[in-house]
């Protein structure tokens, strides 16, 4: 890809050291994000997407640690990054929801305080100390309306249980975009939540890109969501990306056999009596993965080749596939 | 594998079409404690999790039901089952009312209704080996041997998916799917003709999601199972229902065939949660009907429809006037003012 991106990373390997050996939770993960791109990171639990997300916002703490890779956002290298320099990035330029929002909200603040409390920490102008928690505070009000939150002068001051499911959510990505952050990391904004609420705050965050134009991750096991929001889409197994390129693509024409399981595992409501064809077995135990295609054992087309690492293989100019049977040569 | 025996040899026949029927049955909690129930009014302190809920399932059918976090789906199966004691309403399993029946009365009915869990982690007892977890039913339904509850318990676990070798080991050794074909062991060791899934595959992955559905599926049609399956997931509910039932607070407010609910959805709540269904491919998508605001506390419902308050095609009469259930077309109804003029 040619065109300037705004985070680029580069075999990035995060690994939890555990009695029972060292679980590669990402393995040798690259993936880009244009400026003003919505990619989806889509894959089942235990497939390191979420680790990968919280590797580059500098989050992951013993025993985990990232051993190999980088991470460029823009012109800085997150991974030497001193800790201070990231932190005052966090929040700022990059911003991340979680996706239980009543655990990440602090039960003890008012969730105006909590809004504020990223203002006041990233706010480096001068003024009375005042003056910048007024400032903090109007703000807040401010981030509450944009994520619409109904009589929000009056909310500011309520704390975390007072608020729905999916008002919590709204709160959340508050705090993450209430510093203008260039990137948005949403993990599993919508998992939570009902679907008629899923679509409220998903509508949300593609409004509220179009209007920042900031970049925004959204990470989720669903498919649905992907294909209706996002440009690209990033397919994680055991690890590693098995597949990327546009959504509407990869939907359409996958050329992973674990992404084309996925999609056949769907049920689809235009298309109900179309039987859903599983995919057999169960994701690998994340200790000691051997080296080799690591859906090898559930895939329908495995063959002798799958028995080694396998590499990225290109498709076109904007595809990629770990699989020996993808790629446009042979 | 033949673990069905004939019903003529379980001693009671298909003598009504009706397997399920459920008639004005409520189930309201009171949240006040002691004195304060007698001396306070019920205004605000009562959540009619059921209210004046009608259904019926037919013998050999899948009734979907859907509904979002709260409105009642779960506490409907569960007092469906009698599980939870109804506060008022009626409940027919196979012709016969069971809404009084006492515990000894309902034993022997328990075994012909089972119910499978949401969350395969909480429902299975950690302490427990898969033998005493899956066996405990039949021991409690028969007076059977150790030994010929093992083998039954064996012959379950390998048609679950499972392993005959798998009966020494705790809830704890298996994946979360794995857990869910323990949990639909237990139930189905007993035989039953009726089963409240509920929520059964929410808590899995997508790839594991789609093996316990045809799992269910196939168990479905070789054991000749009756199933009340409740989900939010309308893709899931769209696969596996014949008939689908949309409650909102605490009460239906559509039913009809599943292609009569998904192809021509009439009450505006249904629209707008089939609008809101994330779609892959792009030309089945439609225009997003959004909802103003969120689900009602159900402690302090709306006055006259209960949807009136977020539905998009609220009328005068709504806010003062709960509508009736209309029929749309045959076996198609919707509780929607609406529909008012079809019925006259």
């Amino acid at each position: 890809m040619t065109e300037a991106q705004m985070l680029k990373v580069r075999g990035l390997r995060t690994t939890f050291r555990t009695r029972h050996g060292a679980i590669k939770a990402v393995d040798g993960v690259d993936l880009d994000i244009g400026y003003g791109e919505c990619l989806g990171v889509v894959g089942e639990s235990g497939s390191g997407k979420s680790v990968a997300f919280a590797s580059i916002m500098g989050l992951v703490r013993p025993p985990g640690r990232i051993e190999a890779g980088s991470i460029m956002f823009e012109d800085r290298e997150l991974t030497t990054l001193d800790p201070r320099e990231m932190q005052r990035l966090r929040g700022k330029e990059i911003a991340m929801t979680f996706q239980d929002a009543l655990t990440a909200l602090n039960p003890a603040f008012t969730v105006g305080n909590q809004i504020a409390e990223t203002i006041i920490t990233h706010d480096k102008s001068d003024g009375s100390k005042r003056d910048r928690i007024r400032r903090a505070r109007a703000r807040a009000v401010e981030m509450m309306t944009l994520v619409g939150i109904p009589d929000a002068s009056r909310r500011v001051n309520d704390y975390p249980h007072q608020f729905s499911g999916g008002m919590r959510q709204r709160i959340m990505i508050a705090i993450a975009l209430a510093c203008r952050p260039k990137l948005l990391i949403a993990d599993e904004p919508t998992t939570a939540l009902d679907v008629t609420i899923q679509a409220q705050v998903l509508d949300l965050i593609a409004e509220i890109r179009a209007t920042l134009g900031m970049s925004v991750v959204i990470i989720t096991h669903d498919l649905g969501v992907v294909a209706e929001h996002c440009h690209r889409v990033l397919v994680m197994y055991a690890g590693q990306v098995v597949e990327t390129g546009p959504t509407e693509n990869v939907v359409a024409e996958p050329r992973h056999p674990y992404t084309s399981g996925l999609l056949r595992s769907i049920p689809r409501l235009n298309d109900r009596n179309a039987r859903i064809l599983p995919i057999k077995g169960t994701v690998p135990e994340p200790i000691n993965l051997p080296d080799e295609c690591r859906f090898r054992p559930r895939c329908p087309m495995s063959a002798d080749g799958c028995r080694v690492p396998i590499a990225m293989r290109k498709i076109g100019h904007d595809r990629e596939a770990r699989c020996i049977f993808a790629g446009d040569e042979p | 594998m033949h673990l069905r025996r004939g019903r003529a040899v379980n001693g009671y026949s298909a003598s009504s079409e009706m397997l399920v029927e459920v008639r004005g049955l409520r189930k309201h909690f009171d949240l006040r404690k002691g004195l304060a129930r007698l001396v306070s009014g019920q205004e605000g302190h009562v959540v009619k999790a059921v209210h004046d809920v009608d259904i019926s399932v037919r013998r050999g059918e899948t009734v979907g039901l859907i509904g979002e976090s709260g409105c009642g789906k779960t506490t409907l199966g569960r007092t469906i089952l009698r599980l939870q004691e109804p506060t008022a309403g009626s409940i027919f399993f196979d012709g016969q009312d069971i809404t009084r029946l006492n515990d000894a009365a309902l034993k022997p009915l328990r075994r012909r209704m089972q119910i499978i869990f949401q969350d395969p982690y909480a429902s299975l007892n950690p302490r427990r080996t898969v033998e005493e977890i899956v066996g405990l039913p039949l021991r409690l339904h028969e007076n059977r041997s150790s030994e010929a509850t093992r083998e039954r318990v064996k012959v379950l676990l390998e048609r679950v998916g499972l392993r005959a070798s798998h009966i020494g080991r705790y809830p704890h050794q298996f994946s979360g799917g794995q857990r869910q074909r323990i949990g639909i062991a237990r139930a189905l060791i007993v035989n039953p003709e009726f089963v409240v899934c509920d929520e059964p595959v929410s808590a899995l992955d997508v790839s594991i999601q789609a093996q316990i559905i045809e799992l269910l599926d196939n168990l479905k049609r070789e054991l000749e199972l009756t199933y009340l399956f409740i989900s939010h997931d309308l893709s899931v509910i769209g696969y596996v229902a014949d008939r689908i039932v949309v409650m909102y607070l605490g009460e239906i407010v559509e039913t009809g065939t599943r292609d009569q609910v998904l192809d021509n959805p009439c009450h505006p709540y249904t629209q707008s949660l089939l609008s809101a269904v994330p779609q892959l491919d792009p030309q089945s998508r439609q225009a997003r009907i959004q909802l103003k605001g969120d689900l009602p506390s159900p402690m302090r419902p709306p006055s006259g429809c209960k949807f009136h308050s977020r539905c998009p095609k609220a009328m005068k009469i709504c806010s003062h006037v709960k509508p009736r259930i209309y029929s749309v077309s045959a076996g198609h109804q919707a509780a929607c003012h609406l529909y008012e003029e079809s019925t006259r």
